[in-house]
């Protein structure tokens, strides 16, 4: 039988969701004349064809990436936002390297994500040593870098990546080896899928089955008694985030192998953001990461449909998307609801 | 002509501080909202999206209503609004203060944009909206003063409602119930609950107060110089106001040198955009800079603290 804690984590979740969904249902009806198509693509449209529901699975790549880097450093008690430069720099290493270096096939991918976790494993670092040796607060340092990490980027692809005839802000065209060759022909299902889910595991074993695991669960869940019970704090904190910046970087270098040919990531993606409610609804447990992206990427291609299809924009999956994480980590949240489940639990024992 | 020499011309021209003041302003305003806020020992990571929402709101009300004073109105109301949302979630069901904060900025930036397309069908400006914008204004006196007058008079309404907010709370916090309240129960909120200072009823009012201000500077983005809303338009002034808040460590007047300091950065960087350095460093520079200055702050801070003790150590 489900203990009442369990039993009221999932109730609350439904409950998050069902409100959520409500909402949108009820902007949909206020601002739409076709309400009925703009929910029907919203909520179903990815089941409408095997392109689309693929599609879900290839946009939930770079969500899983991310969600286990939040998760990760969410976990150890920490609140970086560093995952977005180490994403996004992880992708302009990608543009880099698929342009500049000529390698055989499949060899080029695995030297372009190395080098890609590599440099976002260093530029995850950096929060964390600043915070370490001179007490700066890593949210603060880290959205500050964000924006030093983006310029950078931007600058790099401009001044030696850029494709002068594109008329666009593109780089030239990536090498032929270095792209992840598609799952099922026809979708945009791609052998990054397949790596997201190995990290996914890799991951998970890190976290709940080695020492510097239960090292960072401790750090997390009880600092004080992390550091008298001679844990070394200050290593927990940076090596969480040398790990979650790899992941990042790593996540960056699939994402641009396996939907992109070319450099066109003018303004952020800011997965990270996104990676924030995907580690919050997978309550920064590794193994849920995969659902709760797919969860998000359904959504998300859904929207797409939806605003292709109707009147509505896909910007409603912003609202969605706070509605979930403002009520999922609501401590008192159905509070009350807990407590009277609770009581009559003990009347019955009682009894 | 040298990169020295460029910014050294720069830094002789009044025009230059006068931009600086101006660029300034809004990380000003948010600076003291997120100081009340954090002083009351809640940390406001929603001033990002709440700037958004106010500018976004008061282009709107200005707009339909055709006062700019309304428009006004409306985004501090804004500002009031969503910051009572975010002490709902955080006082009343206990949520996370961070998490919560970046829930509303991601309800922020798309819920605007999806607004914006709702009103006039676009999604990047709010262009076809006849907004209105807030007066400047000269100051008799002082705008003859040579050199002086070209870079304190002539400013924006609210550039002036900063600096003197900044006299404001300097005085809220040193001289006024309310502001010690807001400290003590910052500081201890189980002592200030002891001699009865009602906590929640202090963090709410220091909340309210941080969002209003916040809509102010939101205000100031888009019916200041510009005179219309873009999407993202607020390019991290939020956060930056984070920083520029730690720095100023609760007192005003050194927030203000901070946010001077941020003022100062975006004013070159605008100066120096059609110069020999590539745009993107200088689009960066303002962001490094006040990392750097962060960073020195907290490293001195740290380091006092350990003097004070090896003295301590000493004397015994």
């Amino acid at each position: 039988m489900l203990t009442v804690n369990k039993k009221f984590t999932i109730v609350r979740l439904l409950c998050a969701f069902g409100i959520a969904i409500a909402l949108s249902v009820a902007v949909i009806f206020a601002v739409s004349e076709e309400p009925v198509t703009a929910i029907y693509n919203l909520f179903l449209g990815p089941l409408q064809s095997k392109r689309h529901f693929f599609e879900v699975f290839a946009s939930s790549v770079p969500l899983i990436f991310t969600g286990l880097a939040l998760g990760l450093v969410f976990k150890s008690g920490n609140f970086s936002m560093i995952a977005d430069a180490c994403l996004y720099t992880g992708a302009v290493v990608t543009a880099a390297l698929a342009i500049k270096t000529s390698l055989p096939f499949a060899v080029h991918p695995i030297v372009i994500m190395i080098a890609a976790a590599a440099v976002g494993g260093l530029i995850g670092s950096i929060p964390a040593l600043l915070k370490v040796y001179f007490h700066t607060n890593e949210l603060v340092t880290s959205l500050m870098f964000n924006y030093v990490f983006f310029y950078l980027g931007i600058y790099n692809v401009t001044k030696f990546l850029a494709d002068r005839e594109a008329g666009t802000f593109a780089s030239k065209k990536y090498q032929a080896t270095a792209s992840l060759g598609k799952l099922i022909s026809g979708t945009n299902f791609h052998v990054g899928y397949l790596i997201a889910i190995a990290a996914v595991i890799l991951l998970y074993i890190l976290v709940y089955k080695t020492k510097f695991g239960y090292e960072v669960r401790i750090s997390g869940s009880n600092p004080e008694f992390a550091k008298y019970s001679g844990i070394r704090t200050s290593r927990v904190i940076i090596m969480t985030q040398v790990i979650a910046g790899a992941v990042a970087g790593l996540g960056g270098a699939v994402e641009q192998m396996g939907m992109y040919q070319r450099f066109n990531w003018q303004d952020s993606p800011s997965y990270a953001w996104d990676g924030v409610i995907i580690a919050i609804l997978s309550g920064n447990n590794p193994k849920m990461v995969p659902f709760a992206a797919f969860f998000l990427a359904y959504i998300r291609v859904g929207a797409d449909l939806m605003s292709r299809r109707s009147d509505v924009q896909n910007e409603l999956v912003s609202i969605i998307q706070a509605v979930l994480i403002l009520f999922v980590t609501a401590e008192r949240f159905m509070a009350g609801w807990k407590q009277r489940e609770e009581a009559k639990k003990a009347l019955k024992g009682e009894a | 002509m040298g990169i020295l020499q460029e910014i050294l011309k720069t830094l002789s021209l009044p025009e230059f501080y006068f931009a600086m003041f101006r660029s300034a302003t809004p990380v000003l305003l948010t600076t003291l909202g997120a100081m009340i806020s954090s002083r009351s020992g809640t940390s406001n990571i929603a001033l990002e999206g709440t700037m958004l929402i106010s500018a976004f709101v008061g282009v709107v009300v200005s707009a339909f209503s055709q006062s700019a004073w309304i428009g006004f109105l409306g985004a501090v109301l804004a500002g009031f609004i969503v910051s009572n949302i975010l002490a709902y979630f955080i006082l009343k069901l206990n949520s996370n203060a961070v998490i919560s904060g970046i829930a509303l900025n991601t309800f922020a930036s798309g819920g605007t944009i999806f607004v914006l397309y709702l009103i006039t069908g676009e999604k990047g400006a709010s262009t076809s909206l006849p907004s209105l914008k807030l007066p400047s204004v000269t100051i008799p006196v002082v705008k003859d003063i040579p050199v002086i007058g070209a870079v304190l008079s002539g400013h924006h309404v609210l550039t002036y409602a900063a600096l003197i907010l900044v006299a404001v709370v300097w005085y809220m916090f040193k001289y006024t119930r309310l502001g010690m309240h807001i400290r003590a129960v910052g500081e201890s909120p189980d002592a200030a609950e002891s001699v009865g200072i009602p906590v929640k009823k202090i963090k709410y009012i220091a909340l309210c107060l941080s969002g209003m201000m916040t809509g102010m500077a939101g205000a100031f983005l888009s019916m200041g110089y510009v005179g219309l809303f873009s999407s993202g338009m607020t390019a991290g002034r939020g956060y930056i106001a984070l920083a520029t808040q730690a720095i100023a460590a609760g007192n005003a007047v050194i927030g203000m040198l901070a946010s001077l300091l941020f003022g100062f950065c975006q004013s070159l960087a605008n100066y120096l955009q059609n110069s020999s350095i590539p745009l993107q460093f200088i689009q960066m520079m303002p962001y490094l800079i006040i990392i750097i200055a962060y960073t020195v702050y907290c490293a001195m801070v740290e380091h006092n603290k350990k003097k004070k003790q090896m003295k301590a150590a000493a004397g015994k």
